[in-house]
């Protein structure tokens, strides 16, 4: 791989993965601030309507840098990836458009109005409102994964003699089989992301004693939340999202798991560090026959390893293979984490659990990286392709871009986006410090 | 048939970019020096508050729009002005974030320099886009393969500078007479005060740079001969400017904010007619120019984003001018959220 395909792609991932923080919380705590919105409508008790209004602003703060990162996003599909975009934008390019006139619209206008107040729009338009800042920011997801979906496994499309590709159909490139399960991992992943933040955030009152009743609805929600959230993160979502890889993404499978030699009941690897040279894993533990039974449902099945296909069509195999255990290991955890807090609030222990408050508030980044891992997983285990069988990776950048220009251009996110990061946290953390009661706007 | 309709489309998308965005980008590259304290500023901010991040979409919308109707011009025209455009988006992520967090404490170090940003990033995006829309229209050395490298010694040449100005006077203009209907007291007296010196400026700029358009084109467009009609748009530019002299008492603030208007509608299709029907001229050879036909997608993608992307284009129209309607008026300065 030369130096200015490895420039345009560092980009991409970086500028990408920073983006990815932010829309991770904001697909996720749309839904919340709609249920507590609804709550608060249903039961008119202003617990709720606190509740709403104090996650709003972390939204709201969330989701401008959601917007000013994702600008840079839409532009690199022709800065640096400019041969894919020629090749592809009548297909793949559907999508794109969408995004902006469909979601974006709808939940930039709708968040402006849940911002502007109960008082100033009504108490039912405000309900409204809310619903369309959680259905906004869903439907953007959808559009963006759909996008993406189609580089996983590319549908919708007609090939000419001379190599170029027409679009056949719209809605098999919108409703492509790949995008439903990996959008519906997705989204489960931001809510179970929201999910933490909220117990986080709630665990920290009650440990510094303040805000105590905001702190019980908050860490209650997110353990109810958090055990049925956990849980689908792993069966269906998860499960179903996996076997669209076992079908349309070979390569990518075996990379996950570290399976070099092609086996009948292949074992399942729980840890192990792959050594691509000698092609076996390092210290493995084994569960025997596992993986063919969950890529196939048959413990005899045959599952293709890495040595059945040539070596330049393998994926970066210590990459995709460790962020793949990474994702599953703390969705692992997680699940235990949020059947314990089950047990707590059966117990009626939640709130003095000091120990489990602790781990729930030291948890918060913790989903953002199982998020952050999984995405690792399908973008680079997707490699050497860009669009899987039909466009390999070096030939989508732009040629006319020198290398140079490239790196050049990250130093320069990476200062702009690590003053963001400190200006974020810092406005975050004014957020939390203010406290949910606060109810005059803090601008002056 | 439907790749003219596509032109007109991205045209009519960049031209409603550039009317509403415009008078953001012009409050903003005015704001040091029109707005004196922290309430001007205050009020200059809020009257542009709720709408800015709406008519920013308008260009994100376009970008998305140009990928898949003509997907040629977008991998092209990207790429080839790389850095460009990688320093328009930080001038974007500027723009927006010192927009946004101003207001987050009361600071007045805190607040000069977040109102430094919105004056830089304001200013340099007008010219950046101004410098771009000049390189379109005097074309671009695309080669044999189809693209350019656009170097910063290619793009800042003397013609594409002149748009570059003219785009920053014509939207600091518009954004005075943007002032002039959303502000009051002295922020007011100093945006009608801007507003007659801008308009001399901007005459005599759009002197300048039809002069040097027709140099540069060596003659007039294409299209103008063919099509003896389209001279009807550059005349616009002359209705706009003179209603626009006419506009400058205190009292006919919303006339003269209708003028600019009209000013920046008239320019902006000039402009596309005079390219039309290429996207991107070459300099090199007419017959490696971009047009509506060698770079668009097949007719069944046009036809099909055509229809997905107008429904929501008709829920976004109804959905500014909504706001627009809610937010109209003079701004008071204890309900603003800036």
């Amino acid at each position: 791989m030369n130096e200015a395909v490895f420039a345009h792609r560092i980009q991409f991932a970086f500028t990408v993965m920073f983006h990815y923080l932010f829309p991770i919380l904001t697909m996720g705590l749309g839904f919340f601030i709609a249920l507590f919105s609804t709550l608060s409508l249903l039961t008119k008790e202003k617990r709720y309507a606190d509740a709403a209004r104090f996650w709003a602003k972390i939204f709201a703060v969330n989701f401008a840098l959601g917007v000013v990162s994702g600008i840079p996003l839409e532009f690199e599909f022709g800065t640096n990836w400019s041969r894919f975009s020629s090749f592809g934008g009548g297909v793949f390019g559907q999508t794109l458009p969408l995004e902006g006139v469909y979601a974006f619209f709808l939940e930039s206008g709708f968040l402006g109005m849940f911002l502007a107040g109960e008082n100033r729009v009504g108490r039912r338009l405000h309900w409204i409102s809310a619903l369309g800042v959680a259905g906004g920011s869903l439907l953007s997801g959808y559009f963006i994964v759909a996008t993406n979906a189609w580089m996983q496994h590319p549908v919708g499309y007609v090939m000419d003699s001379s190599g170029a590709i027409h679009l056949r159909s719209f809605w098999a490139v919108l409703l492509n089989p790949y995008a439903i399960w990996q959008y519906a991992h997705t989204i489960n992943g931001a809510l179970l992301t929201a999910a933490f933040v909220i117990g986080g955030i709630g665990a920290f009152y009650l440990l510094s004693e303040r805000h105590r009743e905001f702190g019980m609805l908050s860490v209650k929600t997110a353990v109810v939340a958090g055990v049925i959230l956990s849980l689908t993160q792993l069966f269906p979502t998860g499960d179903l999202n996996g076997a669209n890889v076992v079908q349309y993404q070979p390569t990518k499978l075996a990379a996950m798991e570290g399976l070099f030699d092609t086996e009948q009941g292949a074992p399942l690897a729980i840890i192990g560090m792959p050594d691509t040279e000698s092609g076996k894993l390092i210290d493995p533990v084994y569960v025997p026959e596992f993986l063919s039974f969950l890529a196939y449902g048959n413990f005899r099945a045959t599952v293709d390893g890495l040595n059945s296909y040539s070596r330049d069509l393998w994926p970066p195999v210590e990459l995709t293979y460790y962020c793949y255990h990474i994702m599953v290991g703390l969705g692992t955890i997680f699940i235990a984490q949020m059947l314990v807090g089950l047990f707590l609030l059966w117990r009626r222990k939640l709130h003095s659990s000091r120990w489990f408050l602790w781990m729930l508030m030291l948890s918060i980044p913790f989903p953002y990286i199982a998020n952050e891992a999984g995405w690792v997983v399908a973008e680079v285990g997707r490699q050497p392709w860009l669009v899987y069988g039909l466009m390999k990776t070096p030939a989508g950048t732009s040629a006319n871009v020198a290398a140079g220009e490239t790196i050049f251009t990250t130093m320069g996110f990476a200062g702009i986006y690590a003053v963001l990061s400190i200006l974020f946290l810092f406005l975050v953390a004014r957020i939390i410090n203010r406290g949910p009661q606060e109810d005059v706007t803090a601008h002056a | 048939m439907i790749n003219v309709i596509w032109f007109f489309v991205l045209g009519a998308m960049l031209t409603a970019y550039t009317v509403l965005d415009g008078y953001d980008l012009g409050v903003g590259s005015l704001s040091l020096w029109i707005a004196r304290n922290d309430d001007e500023r205050r009020m200059a901010l809020n009257s542009i508050g709720p709408v800015w991040n709406g008519n920013e979409v308008w260009l994100l919308a376009a970008g998305g729009m140009l990928v898949v109707s003509f997907p040629r011009v977008y991998a092209v025209g990207f790429s080839g002005f790389y850095l460009a455009l990688m320093l328009v988006l930080w001038l974007l992520i500027l723009r927006g974030v010192s927009i946004e967090f101003r207001s987050q404490s009361r600071n007045p170090l805190w607040r000069d320099l977040w109102d430094a940003g919105f004056w830089v990033g304001s200013l340099l995006l007008a010219l950046l886009l101004g410098v771009a829309l000049g390189n379109v229209v005097r074309g671009l050395p695309i080669g044999a393969d189809g693209y350019f490298q656009g170097t910063f010694a290619l793009m800042l040449n003397p013609y594409a500078l002149l748009t570059g100005i003219l785009t920053v006077v014509v939207l600091a203009w518009h954004g005075t007479n943007y002032l002039r209907v959303k502000t009051e007291g002295a922020l007011f007296e100093r945006a009608v005060r801007w507003s007659r010196t801008l308009w001399w400026i901007v005459v005599a700029m759009v002197i300048v740079v039809t002069i040097a358009t027709f140099v540069v084109l060596s003659g007039s467009p294409r299209t103008f001969n063919v099509y003896p009609a389209a001279w009807v748009l550059p005349l616009f530019i002359l209705v706009g400017l003179v209603w626009g002299f006419f506009s400058r008492g205190e009292n006919r603030s919303t006339s003269a904010f209708r003028s600019s208007s009209l000013l920046i509608i008239a320019l902006m299709l000039t402009a596309a007619l005079t390219v039309f029907p290429n996207l991107l001229p070459s300099t090199v050879d007419p017959q490696y120019s971009l047009n509506i036909y060698n770079s668009a997608s097949s007719p069944h993608a046009l036809r099909v984003s055509l229809i997905a992307n107008a429904f929501g284009m008709i829920a976004v129209i109804v959905y500014s001018t909504y706001v627009h309607r809610v937010f109209h008026g003079k701004v008071r300065l204890d309900e603003g959220h800036y």
